[in-house]
């Protein structure tokens, strides 16, 4: 008995700890008071003016944008270093390549997106590209730092599986390119999906690098919202993060109810 | 195992391998290059490494910018607080993560699914939001403060942000997640059994901790600190919402002396340190770490 009283007594503190927050800032969504803080009454406005406001609504859809771009190119760079990694052994310079693809994982954002802003504005002193700061640099800069995550993902997925299926597929006459697309790529398929998914998130949450490399025109959701929120507090955040909030539930939830059935069939 | 580089498989190795030198070491090497030269007024901001004059050949390079940053116990102190932040709020972590993860992973598995959920969607949701949410929080008319006037514990208003204990609850609440999942995976696989074992074999439950549970949670706890520590090192949102002046860390003084003193030198010296001092460490621990686990495996 006693032992199960401290289960759930941990159990009932941790995620009170974790959703304390959010559900505060949930219920005050719905305060009709410009104080955020001091409850006035029960009202939907923050989110007509949300649903009203030019600035986060193309931010959001700036943010979307980029995530996606990002995510897709980064998957495709990803498979291509996770599969040279662990399927090609002669790669010139190998223990470099290793480096270059591992270390942007440890490499704090601040750091990477100060050197992407100086290369930016260097090669624009040199060769003139890129022309601007904007939704190019900032797709660039995403796209450099998701690869190093999606390619971790593929290399222990890759690194886990049987390559005798793939030696299976050459000894009966397979050539290599179909070895990929036929044998290998069907296997990897779900840390193809994951390390999209996480690319998309990374680029979505991201704040620091985007503020670095972003220029007018291409202010992401993070942005938009950082400079609303950095001084004071602002009603129509507290809107958007129960709206963020809703998306991330359902999605959670539907996650859940798709793994549960499968599991079941 | 694809022995000759091809043609088909040169463009699989080369586009990841040219995007990287391009996008990722290119950068690195230019900060480099723009720590050790002059700063100067103009655009861009320093002097060029190497300048044809009438005399010849000038190199203007220093050292300069290094010399005055480890000359400074300012900039010393915040590389300082940003490793102490990492390591406080990773021992934090995984004191508060251990046991969540530990009775999430040893509970039945209808409950254990669910609670699962309840676990990655704050891991899932917006950094900055969770963040915020503290902030509002912890205002002087916001909820903590009324619930204490409430009760009687003070009669006045309290503050609580902007202070380095404010960024330290805001950095366990954002990076708790990052702990727990990891160790959850862990301590999912673990045989329930062994603890049975252990007991029947007369261990007392501390004993059985310390010798069966943590050593086969090990690599869960080093995952989990590593997810939390490296990010922290070079935190810059969560200090600029909840922190104060009380304490500066590594991250907020580089983007202050990019955007706002505007030199790129120091700037560029600031983030070469921080790679040698922050970053450096980390993967020297992952290679002994690793060489570790290949020599008991």
């Amino acid at each position: 008995m006693n032992k199960l009283f401290l289960k759930i007594f941990t159990l009932t503190i941790g995620f009170s700890f974790l959703y304390f927050p959010i559900l505060t800032l949930i219920a005050y969504s719905f305060n009709d008071n410009k104080r955020v803080m001091v409850w006035k009454g029960f009202s939907f406005r923050w989110y007509k003016e949300l649903f009203h406001n030019e600035q986060i609504l193309e931010a959001f859809y700036t943010s979307l944008k980029i995530a996606s771009l990002s995510a897709t190119f980064a998957t495709v760079m990803g498979v291509m270093i996770g599969f040279s990694l662990t399927r090609i052994s002669k790669i010139p310079a190998r223990p470099f390549f290793i480096f270059l693809s591992s270390s942007p994982l440890v490499m704090p954002e601040i750091i990477l997106g100060l050197s992407l802003l100086l290369f930016f504005i260097s090669s624009n002193h040199i060769i003139g590209f890129p022309s601007s700061k904007g939704q190019l640099t900032v797709l660039i800069s995403h796209i450099t730092f998701s690869v190093a995550f999606v390619a971790v993902i593929i290399q222990s997925r890759l690194s886990s599986y049987d390559k005798n299926i793939e030696e299976a597929a050459q000894d009966l006459g397979t050539i290599p390119n179909m070895i990929f697309w036929k044998v290998t790529a069907p296997v990897i398929l779900p840390a193809i999906l994951s390390g999209w998914l996480l690319a998309f998130t990374l680029s979505l949450d991201d704040l620091i690098v985007a503020s670095f490399t972003s220029g007018p025109g291409a202010n992401t959701l993070p942005i938009v919202v950082f400079s609303k929120v950095r001084l004071g507090l602002s009603p129509e955040v507290n809107a958007l993060s129960a709206i963020i909030m809703l998306i991330v539930i359902l999605a959670a939830i539907s996650i859940y109810l798709i793994n549960r059935s499968n599991i079941k069939k | 195992m694809i022995k000759n580089l091809k043609k088909q498989n040169v463009w699989f190795v080369f586009t990841p391998y040219l995007w990287l030198v391009l996008f990722f070491f290119v950068p690195l090497a230019l900060i480099f290059k723009i720590s050790i030269s002059v700063s100067e007024w103009g655009m861009p901001p320093y002097r060029d490494l190497f300048s044809l004059s009438e005399n010849g050949l000038e190199i203007n390079s220093t050292l300069g910018n290094y010399l005055f940053i480890f000359s400074d116990p300012f900039y010393i102190r915040s590389y300082l607080n940003s490793l102490s932040l990492a390591f406080t709020s990773t021992v934090l972590c995984l004191l508060i993560g251990y046991p969540i993860a530990f009775y999430v992973a040893k509970s039945k598995t209808s409950t254990r699914n669910i609670l699962l959920i309840m676990l990655i969607i704050p891991f899932w949701s917006s950094f900055l939001l969770r963040v915020y949410a503290w902030k509002v929080l912890l205002q002087g008319s916001g909820i903590i403060n009324s619930i204490l006037i409430h009760i009687g514990l003070i009669s006045e208003p309290i503050s609580m942000l902007h202070n380095h204990y404010a960024v330290i609850l805001g950095v366990v609440y954002t990076y708790l997640p990052f702990m727990i999942l990891p160790l959850y995976g862990y301590l999912v696989k673990f045989d329930l059994n062994l603890i049975d074992a252990s007991n029947d074999l007369g261990a007392k439950p501390l004993n059985t901790f310390v010798k069966v549970i943590l050593p086969l949670s090990l690599p869960g706890i080093v995952a989990g600190s590593m997810l939390v520590f490296i990010p922290v090192v070079g935190e810059y949102i969560i200090p600029e919402m909840l922190g104060g002046s009380d304490k500066l860390y590594f991250g907020k003084i580089i983007w202050d002396e990019f955007f706002v003193n505007r030199d790129w030198p120091i700037a560029s010296a600031l983030a070469m340190s921080g790679i040698v001092i922050l970053v450096f460490p980390i993967i020297i621990f992952q290679l002994m770490y690793a060489k570790y686990n290949f020599k008991n495996e």
